[in-house]
């Protein structure tokens, strides 16, 4: 009952901060220069032909009124229709979503597998050669630009290697196999910088969490160092990895954007460099808003996370 | 020396710093050996910029038909491009123009969100409530995406990535200042200047000001390393400098079509990266150059 009260009031915290960045996206798209009735009319349309598709569209009306029927419209679920592919934008985000959220659901993953393990041996090792090399790889994986890793990748695997296909995607329901084929590299891309993030904050909670009394304690009533470290140092030091992990799902998401343009996966971040290309203002609308919303909702389970791994705080 | 802590993760310090105290700060910076390693691979790049008309072999569009995709040989040094440019002189002139962008953009969101968060901060009251709600807002958004949105309504060029790249930088930079305000402006030598009646600008820049400058350059350092990455995938997705200017993520862009060209991309892939981790050192050598100071 308690964990429910908890998310409803953190759902409701969400309402003014979720009215403020619509409004945001919105003012912005109205700062764009050129009348919209010119790129769905075209050059040739008369004075009243404009007028009346302008009424029509509602843009006549105060921009208040304009805002309150985009946020009705929105939740309505009608997102507009894209201007260069005269698809609805609501059809568009329905196959751009799970592109996005496998990608990253998958980068998520791959840091938590590679920095957990990572930074758990650098604590034990430390200044040991393992914990240099650890250190080492964390500090050149943050400075790492994704779109490097991503070539850097593609030049051996698919180019010298010849293991992986260079680009495209194919649902996993379709083909699962080449799905995970498709998916890898850009999945190492970005989460790569995550696990190196991951790498650091892991060692150092563990250092932290180690040199504690309970832990000490454990170790004197006869715990076995694996049962220490797994059972009794883990569970606190993932409490700051889940706070990164859950801070730099924006940093994720923006890595996504590049990588989805590197290895050519009709994902969100693809959705959005082709609109602001082809000034399709549409599809760029919904893709930031999904975005946002996406990054608003993992803080929120991020927050939930805190509650399961740490029993000490109270709801 | 007074000091205090703010609620943030950096200190704060609360007076301005005496020469001398440079020039230790400076001693100490050049001690850590990341940091200096940081100072000098980054002072390099700034200066092989800044005299790249004089140190580059070849002028940056200087176009060789003759040698279209050469490797590096004893000519051409790191090769050429697809129309037979020299990478290295386009790699030279391509840091004037990222490590431009960088420290024009991060230079305006530390003038830009310091004013911002001086002011909110300073005052406090619905002035912080109404500032600090629409920086939570901009927060909200990752920060490529925000560049993206900020692009896609001022066109894609080389000065609205700019200001798209500080717009994404000012939240950042007015948070942090604003909670450092807030620890400052209780302090007895600020309380002591109102008490004498100071205005409130003359309190604002000459007392709390310069308590909170220090954190802000060390943010500033660390914040350019990411900076410099959001230019790259700008200038790589071709919404930052336009051909033909060179910038080190559009050369990489170049490179995509020709991958067989291995210099294409290796080098400026090597020179950001090499950037990003001088930045990231840098920074990290400021804050603990700073944290040894309020050690003493």
């Amino acid at each position: 009952m308690r964990l429910v009260r908890f998310i409803a009031s953190r759902l409701l915290q969400l309402v003014p901060l979720l009215a403020l960045v619509t409004f945001l996206i919105f003012s912005m798209m109205q700062l764009l220069p050129g009348d919209p009735t010119f790129a769905i009319l075209g050059e040739q349309a008369g004075a009243a032909e404009r007028a009346a598709l302008r009424e029509k569209l509602g843009l006549d009306q105060p921009l208040p009124v304009q805002y309150a029927r985009w946020v009705t419209n929105t939740l309505a679920g009608d997102l507009g229709t894209s201007l260069r592919t005269h698809e609805p934008v609501g059809d568009m985000l329905r196959t751009r979503i799970p592109v996005t959220l496998q990608l990253t659901v998958m980068a998520i993953a791959l840091s938590l597998l590679i920095g957990v393990p990572a930074g758990i041996v650098a604590a034990l090792k430390r200044n040991s050669m393992v914990d240099l090399v650890v250190s080492f790889l964390s500090m050149g994986g943050v400075a790492m630009p994704f779109f490097w890793m991503g070539m850097l990748l593609i030049g051996l695997f698919t180019l010298h290697l010849g293991w992986l296909p260079p680009s495209g995607y194919v649902p996993p329901g379709t083909d699962l196999w080449l799905n995970m084929k498709l998916m890898i590299m850009p999945t190492i891309t970005i989460g790569t910088t995550m696990a190196a993030l991951v790498m650091r904050q892991t060692r150092t909670a563990m250092l932290q969490v180690l040199s504690q009394d309970y832990i000490r304690t454990a170790r004197a009533k006869g715990a076995g160092e694996g049962r220490v470290v797994l059972r009794h140092a883990l569970r606190n030091a993932l409490i700051p990895v889940v706070t990164v992990v859950g801070l730099q799902t924006g940093a994720l998401v923006s890595g996504a954007v590049v990588t989805e343009t590197i290895f050519s996966l009709p994902g969100l971040g693809r959705m959005l460099v082709e609109g602001i290309f082809e000034r399709d203002i549409a599809p760029v609308q919904a893709a930031i808003l999904v975005i946002v919303i996406g990054v608003l909702a993992v803080n929120l389970f991020t927050d939930l996370a805190y509650v399961l791994l740490d029993r000490r705080i109270k709801l | 020396m007074q000091t205090a802590r703010s609620a943030g993760t950096l200190p704060v310090a609360a007076a301005a710093p005496p020469a001398s105290l440079l020039a230790k700060r400076l001693r100490r910076l050049l001690r850590h050996r990341l940091g200096c390693i940081g100072l000098v691979v980054l002072a390099s790049m700034v200066l092989l910029a800044v005299f790249a008309p004089l140190i580059a072999p070849y002028g940056p569009d200087e176009v060789d038909f003759d040698a279209i995709l050469v490797p590096p040989d004893a000519r051409f040094w790191l090769g050429t491009d697809d129309v037979g440019r020299d990478v290295l002189s386009r790699l030279l002139f391509g840091g004037r123009v990222s490590l431009g962008i960088v420290c024009g953009a991060i230079g305006s969101a530390f003038l830009i969100g310091s004013a911002i968060g001086l002011v909110s901060g300073f005052y406090g009251g619905w002035v912080d409530a109404v500032i600090m709600r629409i920086m939570d807002g901009l927060l909200a958004f990752p920060l490529l995406v925000l560049a993206l949105g900020i692009i896609a309504v001022l066109g894609p060029n080389l000065v609205n990535a700019m200001i798209a790249i500080a717009v994404i930088n000012i939240p950042g930079f007015a948070r942090l200042v604003r909670g450092q305000v807030l620890s400052v402006r209780q302090l007895d030598y600020v309380q002591a200047a109102r008490s004498i009646g100071a205005s409130d600008p003359r309190i604002m820049l000459g007392h709390v000001w310069p308590g909170v400058v220090g954190n802000v350059i060390v943010y500033a350092s660390l914040r350019s390393s990411s900076a410099l990455i959001t230019e790259s995938s700008l200038a790589f997705l071709g919404l930052g400098a336009e051909p033909p200017t060179p910038s080190w993520g559009q050369m990489l862009s170049t490179a995509m079509q020709y991958w067989d060209a291995w210099w294409l991309s290796l080098f400026p892939g090597l020179t950001i990266f090499c950037a990003c981790l001088a930045l990231n050192f840098l920074g990290d050598g400021l804050r603990d150059v700073l944290d040894a100071r309020l050690s003493d």
